[in-house]
C-alpha cells in the first residue's frame, strides 16, 4: 500500500467530482454514501499506510511516489510527486479520520439543507485538498494543495451564499489568505532561486551547505514561509478571518479548525523544519507570535457569547500552542498538539452543532442554559471535549499541552516568558471551556418558550461521531504519553526519523523532577482556571456582570475583539476603497477613458483610410497572402 | 536516372500553375480544382526528395496527404452546394458578405 | 530514354494542369485536371512509389474526381464565368506566379536537400516489395498519425453530411 498511497488523496477527489456531477440526480442517500465511503476508504488507506510504515526500520520510512513530470521548462524541473513518511502518515490519519467523522455527522445535520449535493461536493474537495497537501514531496504540490484549502475554505464559508455575512465571511476568508499565501508564493520562488529545485529531498538536504546557520537567505525564507502559515493558521495579525468562518455551517468549522486548514502552517513548518533550523531569528518569531497570539486569543474568547465565536478565537490560542512548540524545536510536540487538538476541537464544535441543531440555529450561549438534562449526550460530549481542552489530567489536551509546555520552558529555543505566556493560556484556556459547559448546560434554563419545546437530542449519525471523538478526545494523549510518567511517547518516536537531525539533547539534561514540577504548575493553572469558572457562572452567576461592570474599558476592549477588526478596517480597507474611488472615478474617466476613446479614434481614422485595402473578394485576399508568401520565401532565399 | 532537380522544377511548375488557377479564377469549383493541383505538386516533390534520398518516409506523408485531400474534398464540396443552394451561384465574386 | 520518358509524361502533366485553369467549362478543367494526374501517378512509379501511384489513380483519379465531376453536374451551372471585376488582378497574380517559379528553381539545387540518405535503396525496395515496406512504416513509426487520419476521415463525413443536407 505504501507506494499506492496516491490512492488516498484521489478517492476523495473521485468523490467530489461523482458528487459534482451527479450529486443532484440521484439524490441524498447516494450523495451521502459516495462522500463519507471515498473519506472512509482514504482513511482505511491511510491506517494501512501507516501500519506498514511502522512494519519498516525507522531510519526507511520514506516512500517516494513520482506520479508524472509536470512542468519542465529549461532549468525549472518539477515532478508532481507525493511522499510518504512519518509526518505525513500522521498527518494523513488526522485528516482523512477526523473528516470523515465530520462527514458522518454532517450527513445528519445537512440533512434538511437544499445544497447537499453541492455541500458534499465541497467538502471531499477540501478533504482532497488537503491530502494532497500532507503528502506534496515538492513545494509546488505544497503550494498547490495550500491554494485549494483556501478555496473550499471559501467555498464552504460562503455556503450559504443568500446570506450576505457568509459570504462576505468567504471574501474576507479568501482575501486574508490571499495574504498570507503571497507571502508563502514569495518564499517558494526563493527557494527555488536558492537551491535550484523546488523537491522535498534536494532543498532540506542541500540547505545546511548552501545556507549559513542565521544567513540573510535563510531568514527570508523562512519568514516568508512563515506569513503563509499566519494565514492559513490564523495566526497573528493574519487570524482575522477565522472567527469569521463561523458563518459557514458547523461541520465546516470543525473541518476547518480542527482537521484541514489551519493544522496546514503547523504542518508546514514543520515540514521545513531543516529551513527553519537555520534561521534562529526565524523560530523566535514563530514562538514569540506563536505565544503572543495563543494569550491574546484566549484573552478575546473568556468574553465571547457566542459559542462558535468563542470556539474559534479558542482554536486560534491552541494554534498559537502549536505554534510555541515548533518555534522552540518541539516539532514532535508540536504535530502531537495538532493531532489531539484535532479531536477535542472537532468533538466540541459538533457538540456546539448538536446544540444548535436542537435549538434551531442559536448560538449565543447567553441565551441557553440548562440544557444537561435535555441532551445528555451533546452534553457529555462536549464536558469531554472542554475538560481535554482545558488540560484536565489524563485527557489529551493535558499531555499534548504538557508537552509543549515543557519543552518552552526547557529547549535552548525557549525561555521562561515563553514558558509563562503558556501557563497563562492554560489557566485562560480552562477558564473559558468550563465557562461555556456552564453558560451552556447548567444553570437556569434562559430559552425561550418556542425554543424550548424544539430542544431535541440529535440523531445517531450524529451523535455516533460525537463518541467516537469524545472517546478520541479522552484516550488520544496516551499516544504521546511522556517518559516521565512512564510512558513511551509513542507518537515521538514515530515521528523522530523525520525531525532526527535536530534532536534536543539539552532536553536530556535537565533534571526529572523539573519536568514534574512544571506539570504540577500547568494542572494547578488549569484548575485555576476552572475553579474561577465555577465560581462566576455557576456559584455567583451575578458576579460575571458586576466584574464587566467594574473593568467596563478592558471588558469592552475584550468583546470588542481589541478592535482589530476596526483597526484593519481603519488602516487598510478604508485607504483601499479611498483609492479605488479615486482611481475609479477620477483617474478612470481622465486618464483611462481618455486613452481608450484616443485609441478608438486614431483607429476609426486610419479604418476609414485602410478600408480601401478591403475590397471584399476573396480572390483579393489570395493574392495577398500570394504576395507575402513571396516575399517571405524570397527573404529567407537571398538573405 | 533523371536527376532530383528536374523533378523539383516540374512540380514548381504546377505548383505555381495552381496558385495562379487560384488568382484568377472565379468559379469556385474550379479554384478547387488548382488546389487539387497544387497539392499534387506537393506530392511530387515529397516523392522524388524520397527518392533522391532513399527514404519511404516520403511515400507515407503522402498517403497521409492524400487523406487529407480526401477529406477537404468533401467537405469542400459539401461547401459549395451549400453555398450555391443559398446563392444560386458558384462565383466567389458574388460570394463577398460574411452573412447572408 | 528515362528522360525522354520524364519528359514527355511532365509535359502532359503541364499541359493537364494548363488546361484546369484556362479551360472555360469546369467539367473540361475536371478532364484535363484527370489527365494531369493519371500523368502524375506514372511520374510516381518512376520515382519508385509504385502503391502511391496506383492509390493516386484509384483514389484521386479515380473516387474524387468523380466526386467533382458529380457536384459539377449537380450544380449545372452556365459555362460562362461573369466579367472579371478586379483590375489587375489576373496580370499581378501571373506576375507574382513568375517569380515564384523563379524562386523555385533557383532554390530546386540538389545540394539544397540536406539529410542522410536512409536505408530504402532501390534494391532493397525491390526485394522487400514497396507495399510491404509502406505499410509497416505506416503502421510503426507512423501509427499516430495514421490513427488521427482516421478521426479526420470522420470528423469529414460527419461535417460533409452536417453541410451538404437541407435540413437536420
Amino acid at each position: 500500500m505504501l507506494y499506492q498511497a496516491w490512492i488516498i488523496p484521489i478517492l476523495p477527489l473521485l468523490g467530489a467530482a461523482t458528487n459534482a456531477f451527479l450529486g443532484a440526480r440521484l439524490g441524498k442517500r447516494f450523495v451521502s454514501l459516495v462522500a463519507c465511503g471515498t473519506v472512509g476508504l482514504a482513511f482505511w488507506g491511510s491506517a494501512w499506510v501507516f501500519a506498514d510504515l511502522t512494519r519498516l526500520p525507522a531510519g526507511e520510512r520514506l516512500a517516494m511516489l513520482p506520479m508524472y513530470q509536470w512542468i519542465s521548462a529549461g532549468d525549472f524541473q518539477v515532478n508532481f510527486a507525493l511522499q510518504v513518511d512519518p509526518l505525513s502518515a500522521v498527518m494523513l490519519l488526522v485528516v482523512s479520520g477526523v473528516s470523515f467523522l465530520i462527514h458522518v455527522y454532517s450527513t445528519g445535520y445537512m440533512a434538511e439543507d437544499r445544497g447537499y449535493a453541492r455541500y458534499f461536493t465541497y467538502l471531499n474537495l477540501f478533504v482532497f485538498s488537503m491530502l494532497l497537501l500532507v503528502t506534496a514531496n515538492n513545494f509546488l504540490v505544497l503550494y498547490v494543495g495550500w491554494e485549494l484549502v483556501g478555496l473550499c475554505s471559501y467555498l464552504l464559508i460562503g455556503f450559504w451564499y443568500e446570506r450576505k455575512a457568509a459570504a462576505d465571511a468567504g471574501k474576507k476568508a479568501f482575501i486574508v489568505n490571499r495574504v498570507g499565501d503571497l507571502g508563502f508564493a514569495l518564499g517558494v520562488m526563493l527557494i527555488f532561486v536558492t537551491f535550484g529545485s523546488l523537491d522535498y529531498q534536494d532543498v532540506f538536504a542541500g540547505a545546511p551547505q548552501m545556507l549559513a546557520v542565521g544567513s540573510v537567505t535563510a531568514t527570508t525564507i523562512t519568514l516568508l514561509l512563515f506569513v503563509g502559515a499566519t494565514g492559513k493558521s490564523a495566526q497573528i495579525p493574519l487570524y482575522v478571518w477565522l472567527p469569521d468562518a463561523m458563518e459557514g455551517p458547523t461541520p465546516v468549522s470543525a473541518l476547518i479548525h480542527a482537521a484541514t486548514m489551519v493544522t496546514a502552517g503547523v504542518y508546514m513548518v514543520a515540514r521545513t523544519h531543516a529551513l527553519f533550523e537555520l534561521a534562529p531569528f526565524s523560530l523566535s518569531v514563530v514562538a514569540t507570535i506563536g505565544a503572543v497570539t495563543a494569550f491574546y486569543a484566549a484573552t478575546i474568547a473568556l468574553v465571547q457569547a457566542d459559542i462558535k465565536r468563542m470556539l474559534a478565537y479558542s482554536t486560534i490560542s491552541q494554534l498559537g500552542y502549536m505554534f510555541l512548540a515548533v518555534g522552540v524545536g518541539a516539532y514532535a510536540a508540536g504535530i502531537f498538539h495538532l493531532t489531539t487538538h484535532a479531536f477535542f476541537k472537532a468533538l466540541l464544535f459538533l457538540g456546539a452543532g448538536s446544540v444548535m441543531h436542537a435549538l434551531g440555529g442559536e448560538t449565543n450561549m447567553l441565551k441557553m442554559g440548562g440544557l444537561r438534562l435535555k441532551l445528555p449526550v451533546t452534553y457529555w460530549a462536549f464536558v469531554v471535549g472542554a475538560l481535554a481542552i482545558s488540560g484536565f489530567p489524563g485527557l489529551s489536551g493535558f499531555f499534548s499541552k504538557d508537552a509543549i509546555l515543557w519543552q518552552a520552558f526547557a529547549s535552548p529555543r525557549g525561555g521562561i516568558a515563553l514558558w509563562a505566556m503558556g501557563l497563562a493560556t492554560g489557566a485562560l484556556t480552562a477558564f473559558y471551556a468550563l465557562r461555556a459547559v456552564f453558560l451552556t448546560f447548567h444553570g437556569e434554563s434562559r430559552l425561550t418558550w418556542e425554543a424550548e419545546r424544539h430542544v431535541h437530542e440529535p440523531p445517531s449519525s450524529m451523535a455516533l461521531p460525537l463518541g467516537l471523538l469524545a472517546a478520541l478526545a479522552a484516550l488520544g494523549g496516551y499516544l504521546g504519553l511522556p517518559h516521565i510518567l512512564g510512558g513511551s511517547d509513542a507518537l515521538g518516536s514515530f515521528l523522530a526519523p523525520v525531525f532526527l537531525d535536530q534532536a534536543n539533547t539539552a532536553l536530556e539534561t535537565q533534571a526529572p523532577g523539573n519536568e514534574l514540577g512544571l506539570m504540577g504548575l500547568a494542572v494547578l493553572a488549569a484548575f485555576l482556571g476552572m475553579g474561577l469558572a465555577w465560581y462566576f457562572y455557576l456559584a455567583r452567576p451575578e458576579a460575571p456582570g458586576a466584574l464587566a461592570r467594574r473593568l467596563g474599558g478592558l471588558y469592552a476592549l475584550l468583546a470588542n475583539k481589541y478592535y482589530v477588526d476596526e483597526i484593519y478596517g481603519g488602516l487598510v480597507v478604508q485607504p483601499l476603497v479611498a483609492l479605488a474611488h479615486f482611481l475609479g472615478e477620477g483617474f478612470e474617466i481622465a486618464v483611462i477613458d481618455g486613452v481608450v476613446n484616443g485609441v478608438g479614434r486614431t483607429v476609426a481614422a486610419s479604418g476609414a483610410w485602410l478600408r480601401r485595402l478591403q475590397t471584399g473578394f476573396v480572390r483579393n485576399y489570395a493574392l495577398s497572402i500570394f504576395l507575402g508568401a513571396v516575399i517571405v520565401l524570397g527573404y529567407f532565399l537571398f538573405r | 536516372m533523371v536527376p532530383v532537380s528536374y523533378y523539383l522544377i516540374l512540380s514548381g511548375i504546377l505548383f505555381t500553375i495552381g496558385t495562379v488557377g487560384i488568382l484568377v479564377r472565379r468559379n469556385a469549383l474550379v479554384i478547387f480544382m488548382s488546389i487539387e493541383v497544387m497539392l499534387n505538386a506537393v506530392n511530387l516533390t515529397f516523392l522524388a526528395a524520397g527518392r533522391y534520398l532513399n527514404s519511404l518516409d516520403g511515400q507515407v506523408i503522402v498517403l497521409l496527404v492524400l487523406t487529407v485531400a480526401a477529406a477537404e474534398v468533401a467537405v469542400g464540396l459539401a461547401l459549395i452546394v451549400a453555398i450555391f443552394r443559398s446563392r444560386g451561384t458558384t462565383d466567389v465574386d458574388e460570394v463577398n458578405l460574411l452573412k447572408w | 530514354m528515362e528522360l525522354a520518358l520524364f519528359l514527355s509524361v511532365g509535359a502532359i502533366a503541364i499541359l493537364g494542369a494548363v488546361g484546369v485553369v484556362t479551360l472555360r467549362n469546369a467539367v473540361h478543367s475536371a478532364l484535363s485536371l484527370i489527365t494531369n494526374m493519371v500523368a502524375l501517378a506514372v511520374l510516381f512509379l518512376m520515382l519508385n512509389a509504385q502503391f502511391v501511384a496506383i492509390v493516386q489513380i484509384i483514389v484521386y483519379a479515380g473516387a474524387v474526381m468523380v466526386l467533382f465531376l458529380f457536384v459539377i453536374m449537380l450544380l449545372g451551372e452556365k459555362a460562362q464565368e461573369s466579367r472579371e471585376r478586379l483590375p489587375g488582378q489576373r496580370v499581378f497574380a501571373i506576375a507574382l506566379g513568375a517569380l515564384l517559379l523563379a524562386e523555385i528553381i533557383y532554390v530546386a539545387q540538389p545540394n539544397l536537400l540536406p539529410g542522410l540518405p536512409g536505408k530504402a535503396t532501390t534494391d532493397m525496395v525491390a526485394q522487400g516489395g514497396n507495399v510491404q515496406l509502406v505499410g509497416r512504416l505506416l503502421l510503426s513509426d507512423y501509427v499516430f498519425p495514421f490513427e488521427l487520419t482516421s478521426v479526420l476521415l470522420l470528423v469529414a463525413i460527419v461535417g460533409a453530411v452536417v453541410l451538404a443536407k437541407r435540413k437536420l
